[in-house]
Parts: structure tokens; sequence; C-alpha cells
């Protein structure tokens, strides 16, 4: 169906090509899974099956790439429309009309498809995906998973035999992407589309997927059953991770192959768990940092944020959980002060101020906020001049910093005095929580994790007590959340109060120790994270999903559960 | 058509149904609720008789309640109607200010204080005596541009502006299409303008002026850059600018037919309103040129291969209400069967205007259409409240996104 023949991709104005030699044969009806680091040219691979590169994009595309008996070299993507459905990360950006009805249209309406044709497929499309009830709506009020639903959908109604989707699911709350992957599912096995995805969360496809394409980040590429790849692959899933660990032959693709294999581990492995994330916790009654009482957030008739009472303590990673509208940025942004409050109190640090009560400057230096879309802080040309602005505006405050953190020191000992950047440079603390960023670097040109990790400097540069960051994950891949979740620890053992707000199970488990679930804007659980996250099936890790009822969380507690059996 | 009428229960059963079937709520077909209100600003745009331009007002406020929808679009008539007040209010403060000479038969109403100005301004003077009819006259024409206003913000309600752009022949497809996602880019830059600037409050951002503007601006536009390089990139897999048959050749040719349309449209029309080129040299000119700019259109057409969904059907009430709208700019143009002097009447001596009987039931005709439209589906109204409900927080999650 799709045939790579040794095909090499290079951009205009860079040495290195971004792929290079990849043979590859995708066969009819196959899933086929893209992994690999960010910037392996996961992106680029997809894109080059229906010849938007280099087409669109530039560079330069050797060898060969057929795409149900066309060749891209002599097709044009509009020409290839017929043959490929492509769907994009932000399905928003991909719209070019205003309701769901027009959209699912307008595919079969560039491919001069007959009205009678195109009104059945578009009322049989709207049922498969479930969005029947949707057709009038504007696609502006759509939530996430309903726009994505509704992209894929309008890829699907020209009949394409291939589906690209460049990671379809990353803005989605869980079960928003549950939703879009179980449609995907269905496309595969009940249409026999040929689908070619790449995805972050392996998770959730793996159970699904025939191939895998793996692109170890030099331009090569490696494929194979999945079960193959993975065991070379250093990203995994933790039921894939579980399964290297524990040795299982071949390796298990989904919570429920690994739960038949499981009883003899759980058998072997001690009844109470190594702790879950950090070993070296500051003591859980930290001090506190900031109370809230009473928040309240509303936009018009709509409450955002229903009479909240969080208290946060120094030293402690706080995961904010709960489904896409349930009221968690809304409820940082409240709490930062710049966020709109109907009413409640908000006091941080030691003084007790309100930060909404403070002008901005003050106010980022009682609490930090890294908003979903960092990018947006960003305005200088270069790297350097983003962190010369930052120490500059640190400077300006520094006089009302300085009496700020006598009085901390004074209350709270020799703590405050450890929190990260009293006095250190905004590049110094880059260097802490992600090394080796370029200082000439254009910040646009940063990856997602290294833009998140520049706003999180910036923001930290004011050294704030408490620090909250809205979606940190999306977007990132393993190692970049490998990196956060080790920035995290250094924050929160410099006793900074952290607050992520995540769908991120997984994260989640392994970032953090306490959850707080926000459901229609009211806080429906509060704990620690292991007791929290293993106590509803939908919020609980993979891991302890597979080994319930022990209450491990983590592989890494597996192995040094695993461990500690061998020395004793 | 002949094999239709053939006698018979079952067609008549059908032509009954179809009857029916017209009524049943629909979108009117946007042309034609678009010639419509542009016939009735042609009426409007003949007359100074207030009590006709009341008329007038009063018949697009009818048909406007009557039969818009719930989208978005349909909701700004109120608009149209303030920015009508706010012209007539215009008018009437400069005629007061800058007043130019009194004639003998005027009512004075006031005096204002005259300010001298410069010989070499004095062509107008700023002050001074403030006639009735002065104030009368300059609030008529101000009406009138009201009128011609609300016509156009009628059309704007009553009919989708961007399906209306779908009915362009295909040649100028791509222009249509262009200014549809050039509407759609102004609410996404607002949306873009409120979540920076929040975004930047975050980092302490006093300060106002040019860093505040670079702040605000570079991540706004490159934002809007980036997204129209993803719809580009989506509208291109998607089939966008499909050429299907269309040999080079061809394409220059339309290329070349609509150009020299133009310039000869351009020449003719130069022609026919000035008054030094000869009269056949302008209308030779712009026929000649329309024919070219038709030849293009429909041989560039011809090479676009494209389908409508769900065309809008143009049935009987198309035909009524394009029909009972011409009517009324037809009477009100030719003039004929009245007395003309009714549709301007004279300020001096001043007096109650007559209403004359042939073109207010011209403009009534123009009602009609209120009535014999459909109703429009009322399916919209989930449009409506979705978004109304979810607005607070859309607003908000673009503003954290």
């Amino acid at each position: 169906m799709i045939h790579f023949d040794k095909v090499g991709v290079t951009y205009d104005g860079s040495a290195v090509p971004v792929l290079r030699g990849v043979s590859l044969r995708i066969e009819e009806g196959e899933l086929c899974l893209v992994i690999g680091p960010t910037g392996s040219g996961k992106s680029t691979l997809l894109a080059a099956i229906n010849g938007l590169v280099p087409y669109f994009t530039g560079g330069t595309l050797t060898g060969r790439l057929v795409v149900n008996g066309r060749d891209t070299a002599h097709n044009r993507p509009r020409e290839l429309a017929d043959v490929v459905g492509v769907v994009g990360q932000d399905p928003l950006a991909g719209f070019v009309t205003d309701t769901v009805e027009e959209e699912l249209a307008y595919t079969m309406e560039q491919l001069a498809i007959g009205p009678a044709a195109m009104r059945t497929r578009l009322e049989e499309t709207l049922d498969l995906l479930g969005i029947a009830d949707l057709r009038h709506r504007a696609l502006r009020t759509l939530s996430g998973g309903q726009q994505q639903r509704v992209a894929i959908g309008a890829a699907l109604t020209a009949h394409p035999p291939i589906l690209v989707l460049d990671e379809p699911t990353s803005a989605l709350d869980p079960a928003s992407a549950e939703d879009v992957l179980a449609a995907i599912a269905r496309l595969v096995h009940d249409l026999g589309v040929t689908v070619v995805l790449a995805e972050h969360r392996l998770e959730r496809v793996l159970p699904y997927c025939d191939r895998i394409v793996y692109l170890a980040g030099d331009g090569t590429a490696t494929h194979g059953r999945p079960a193959d790849v993975l065991r070379r692959a250093e990203v995994c899933p933790p039921v894939v991770e579980l399964g290297k660990l524990a040795g299982w032959d071949p390796l298990p693709l989904s919570v429920r192959d690994a739960r038949r294999r499981a009883p003899q581990l759980r058998h072997q492995l001690p009844e109470t768990p190594p702790r879950a994330s950090r070993t070296d916790r500051s003591d859980p009654a930290g001090s506190p940092a900031l109370k809230a009482r009473g928040i309240v957030v509303r936009y018009g008739p709509l409450v955002a944020v229903r009479a909240v009472d969080l208290t946060l303590r120094r030293g402690e990673c706080t995961a904010l959980m709960g489904r896409n509208g349930s009221g968690k940025s809304s409820l940082l942004w409240a709490l930062q002060g710049t966020g709109p409050r109907a009413s409640g109190t908000v006091s941080a640090g030691a003084t007790a101020a309100d930060p909404a009560e403070l002008p901005p400057a003050r106010a980022r230096s009682l609490v930090g906020l890294v908003p979903q879309a960092p990018a947006d802080l960003l305005y200088l040309d270069t790297v350097q001049a983003e962190l010369a602005r930052a120490d500059r505006d640190a400077h300006d405050a520094r006089d009302f910093r300085a009496a700020r953190d006598v009085r901390d020191v004074g209350a709270n000992g020799q703590r405050s005095a450890g929190v990260i950047a009293l006095a250190a440079s905004a590049r110094a603390i880059l260097d802490t929580i992600a090394p080796g960023i370029p200082s000439d670097l254009h910040p646009r040109d940063l990856s997602a994790g290294q833009q998140l990790a520049l706003v999180l400097a910036i923001q930290l540069t004011a050294a704030p007590a408490v620090i909250l960051l809205d979606e940190p994950t999306r977007g990132l891949d393993y190692q970049a959340k490998a990196g956060l979740i080790l920035a995290l620890d250094q924050l929160a053992a410099c006793g900074h109060a952290v607050v992520v707000a995540t769908h991120d199970v997984e994260f989640a488990t392994r970032a953090c120790d306490r959850v707080v679930v926000l459901a229609e804007g009211e806080i429906v659980n509060d704990g620690p994270a292991a007791t929290v996250l293993t106590a509803s099936p939908t919020f609980a890790p993979q891991v302890a999903k597979i080994l319930a009822p022990l209450p491990y969380l983590t592989v890494a507690q597996v192995a040094a559960g695993l461990d500690r059996v061998t020395a004793s | 058509m002949a094999v239709s009428r053939a006698d018979g229960p079952a067609a008549r059963r059908r032509r009954a149904g179809s009857w029916r079937g017209n009524q049943l709520p629909r979108v009117l077909h946007p042309v034609a609720w678009w010639i419509w209100a542009l016939a009735i600003a042609v009426a409007a745009s003949r007359t100074t008789n207030p009590l006709l331009l009341l008329l007038i007002l009063a018949v697009l406020g009818l048909a406007v309640t009557m039969r818009r929808g719930d989208a978005p679009w349909a909701r700004g008539y109120r608009f149209y109607l303030l920015m009508a007040l706010t012209v007539i209010a215009i008018r009437i403060v400069f005629r007061v200010v800058f007043e130019s000479g009194v004639t003998p038969g005027d009512h004075i109403l006031f005096r204002l204080p005259q300010i001298p100005t410069p010989s070499w301004y004095a062509g107008v003077q700023i002050g001074g005596p403030v006639s009735l009819q002065a104030v009368l006259s300059a609030a008529l024409d101000g009406g009138r541009l009201a009128c011609l206003l609300c016509c156009i913000g009628a059309a704007n309600t009553l009919a989708n502006p961007k399906r209306a752009l779908r009915v362009l022949p295909g040649a100028l497809y791509e222009l249509g299409v262009a200014v549809t996602v050039a509407l759609s880019v102004a609410p996404q830059l607002v949306e873009s303008v409120q979540r920076v600037r929040r975004a930047r409050r975050l980092r302490g951002a006093g300060g106002r002026g040019l860093r505040a503007l670079r702040a605000i601006a570079v991540p706004v536009l490159h934002d809007a850059l980036e997204r129209s390089l993803r719809l580009a990139a989506a509208m291109d897999s998607r089939g966008y600018g499909r050429t299907g048959n269309a040999t080079a050749t061809s394409r220059r040719l339309t290329a070349a037919l609509l150009l020299t349309g133009l310039a000869g449209l351009c020449v003719g029309a130069y022609g026919l309103l000035g008054t030094s080129v000869p009269p056949a040299l302008g209308i030779g000119g712009f026929t000649a040129g329309a024919a070219s700019c038709i030849a293009g259109v429909i041989l560039g057409g011809r090479r676009v291969s494209r389908s409508h969904y769900r065309p809008d059907p143009w049935r009987w009430p198309e035909w009524v209400v394009i029909g009972c709208g011409l009517a009324s700019a037809a009477v009100l143009c030719l003039k004929a069967g009245y007395n003309p002097a009714a549709l301007n009447p004279e300020l001096y001596p001043l007096h109650w205007p007559s209403l004359p009987l042939i073109p207010t039931l011209a403009i009534l005709a123009a009602a009609l259409a209120a009535f014999v439209a459909p109703p429009p589906p009322a399916a919209a109204s989930l449009d409506a409240t979705a978004p109304q409900a979810q607005a607070g927080v859309q607003t908000f999650a673009g503003a954290s996104r």
C-alpha cells in the first residue's frame, strides 16, 4: 500500500538529513505506529506519505515513495487527496469551514463527488464516529476530542484507503483520547483502512497495532512486529518495561497480556512496596506555602471553580487532574492572581499576601505560573536575550524580594534559603533543569520540552515559592517527560510547592506526591498519589492495574522491590 | 417538465407535496435575500421622503425579525441600526457646525457663535445661524444613507455571508475561499491577543508602549503565521486547488481573458460616466469587457471539477422574494403613474410630506418577502445556545492555551 524505497529527506539549509535510507512496506489494512524521540523525523515521515514533504515544506526527497501505486514524485498532495487522508495534531488549525457538516463535506467537494453520494457518505461518517448530534454545531464550540473526531471524519468522507494521523490525541484528556483511538481502531478493523499513526502515549495504541516503525533519531528507521521492535527501543510504555524487567517473552503489549503473566511476579514481590517517586522526600507536613479558601471562578452563568479550598505545602508536588473543562486551568490562574476570581481568598508566602491584589511583577515572585502554551511568554530573538530579560526583570524586583526573603528565612528557618534561584541567574536555573540549550537559538526553534524548560527557568528567576504548571506534559516524549520529572524533583527538594495540571496518569505517578482530582469545579478527591491513583480504575497507572492488589505504581518500584527480594 | 405535468393523482400529490415542502423550515437561498435587499436599497436611494424611508425601515425590520436564524451573524442587525443612527447624527452635527449661508425663506432655529476662518479657508464657515431647513435636509439625506446601511445589514442578517460566497462561479472559487478564510482569521487574532496579553502578565509585564506592543505582537503574529501555514497544508492535503484536467494553455487563456475583460470594463465605465468620451466608445468598451470577463469565467469554470454539498435550492419562494424586491425598485426608479415630486418633497415652503400611493404599495409589496420566505430551520438554535453557554470557557481555554 505504502512503499518507501531508500527514502531520504534533507531540509533546505540543513546539512544533516532528517531521514536517510528508509525502506519500508506498509501493507493494506495495517495499523502502523511510528515512534521515536522528538525531532527524530516522525512528522517528516508522515508528511512524506501524501507529498507535503517536500512539496509544501521544501527540502529534497531522495529515493522513491509509492502510495497506492502512485509515485509522490509525480503527484502533489492535492492530487493524492483521494488516496491519503491526513489528520494533524491541532484539529482547529486544519479546519477550513465553520460547521461540522460543511467540514465533513469539504474534501468531497474538492474531489467533485456527486451530491447524492456526498449526502450518504456524510451520514455514514457521522454515525461511524458518533458525532451525529454535533452536525450543526460550530467547530469552535466543540471540545478537543469532538474536534479531533470531526477532523478524522473530514479525512474519511473521501474514502481514502490510507489515513495518516500525527499525534491525534496529544491535546486530549484520557477519556477523549480513548474515544478517538477507539474510533481509529474501529476504522482499521471494520473498514480495512490502512492507518499510519504517530503517538506519544504508546500504551493506548499498542494493543491495536500491527507494525511499529522506530526512528532512532539519526535518520534511520527500523520496523517490525511491535514486540520485536519494542525489545530494542528505548521508549516504552510501562507495561513493556515491566515485561522487560520480568523477562517475559513475547513482551506483553496490553494490560490484559501482562495481567495473565503476572501471578508469579506478584508472588515474588514484597507486600509493601518501596517509595513510589522521590526517595529523598522532604517531610510531608512541610510548612504551607499557599492557602486558598473558597475559590470561585465563574464566566457569566458558568461556574468553572466551585468553592475550592486548597493548601499547598513546601516541598510537595501536587498533580491536579480531571477531565477537560473540569476547572483545572481556571483554578491555577485564579491561584496565581492573573485569572478571574469571583470570590475566595488566597494567601501566599510568609507575608500571607494575596497575589491578585499585587502588581503582576510582585505577584509572580509569590506564585509563578507556566501556561499551557509556554511560547506565549517568549518574544525575543534568542534564548540568551530571553534569559537576560528575565534577569533584568528579577533585578528590578530585587529590593522587594530581598525584604521578603529576610522575613521568610526568619519564619521558616533555613528551608526557604534553599529555594532555587534566590540569587541564581536565569541561565544557571535553565542549566539545572535542562542542560545544554544553546544560547543563540531562536526560542521558537526549540522543541516543546526545551521551550517549557526555558519558560520554567524564566518564571523561577523571580523565585516564587509556589510554581504552577498548566499541562506541561502536552507534546512531550518519554525523554522530555523524564527530564521534567527530574526538574520537578529538584524544585520540590529545594522547598518549592509545585502544582502540575495533567492528564497523564503515568507522569503523575512518577512525579507527584499528592493528587487532587477536580470534577465540575469541585475537588472530588485529594490525597497521597498512591491512594488516589489506585482507588479508581480509570486513573490507575498500568503497573497498578497489572499488579493489583499489590500497591505498586511504577516499574522503578517493582525493580527496587525485586532487588530487595534478591538481596535478602 | 412536460412529464411531470401529466395529469394523474400521483403527479398532483407530488406537486402539492412540493408546494407544502417549500414551506418546511429551510434557509432561503442567500442570493435571493441579497438581491431583495439590494433592490430595496436602490428604491431607498431614490427618495428622501421621510415617510417612505420609515416605511422601508419597517419592511426591513419585519423581514429580519420574522426570518432570521439563530446563527452568530444573524444577531448583528441592531448594530447596523445603531450605525445608521450614528450616520444621521453625524450628518446633522456637521451641517449645524459647518453652516454655509442662509436663504431668506429659512426658519432660523438658533445661532452658534461664529469662528472666524483665515482668508485662504474662506469657503467654509464655522458656526453661525442654523436653519430648520438645513437640519431637516441633513436628517433626510442621512436617513437615506441610513436606509442603505440597514439594507446591507438586513442582507447580512438574513443570509449567511459565507454561503453567499459559495455561489461564485467556479473560476472565482479561489477568491471566495480566500475571503472565507480571511473572515475566520479576525476572531482568531482577537483570541490570540487576549491569550498573549494574559500570559504576559505572568511575566510581570508592567510596561506599556513599544516593548509591550512587541511582546504581544511577536507571539500573536507568530501564531497567526504558523496557523495559516498549517491551514494551507491541511487544505492542500484535502485536495484544494486540484487542477483536474486543465492544461497550461487553457489556464493562461483564462487569465488573459479576465484581465482584458477587466480593463475593458474600466474603460467602459470611464466612458459611460465621463463626458469627454463619446458614449458609443463607453458602451462598446463596457460590453466588450463584460463579454471577455464572462468568457473567462466560463472557460475557467470548465476546468474546475468540484461539487457542492447540499446546494441551496432555488424554488418559487426565491423567485417571489427577488420579484417583490425588484418591483419596488422598479416603481421608484421609473417614476411612472404618480407625481415624482412626492419622492423628494420640497423644503420651501416647509410642509408635511405626502404619502404617494403607488410607491407606498410598491414598498409594502417588498414586505411580502417576509411571509413568502420559509421560516429558518430550528436546528440552528443548537448553534446559538452552545457558544453562549461555552463562550466564557472558550475564551478562557483560549486564553490559557
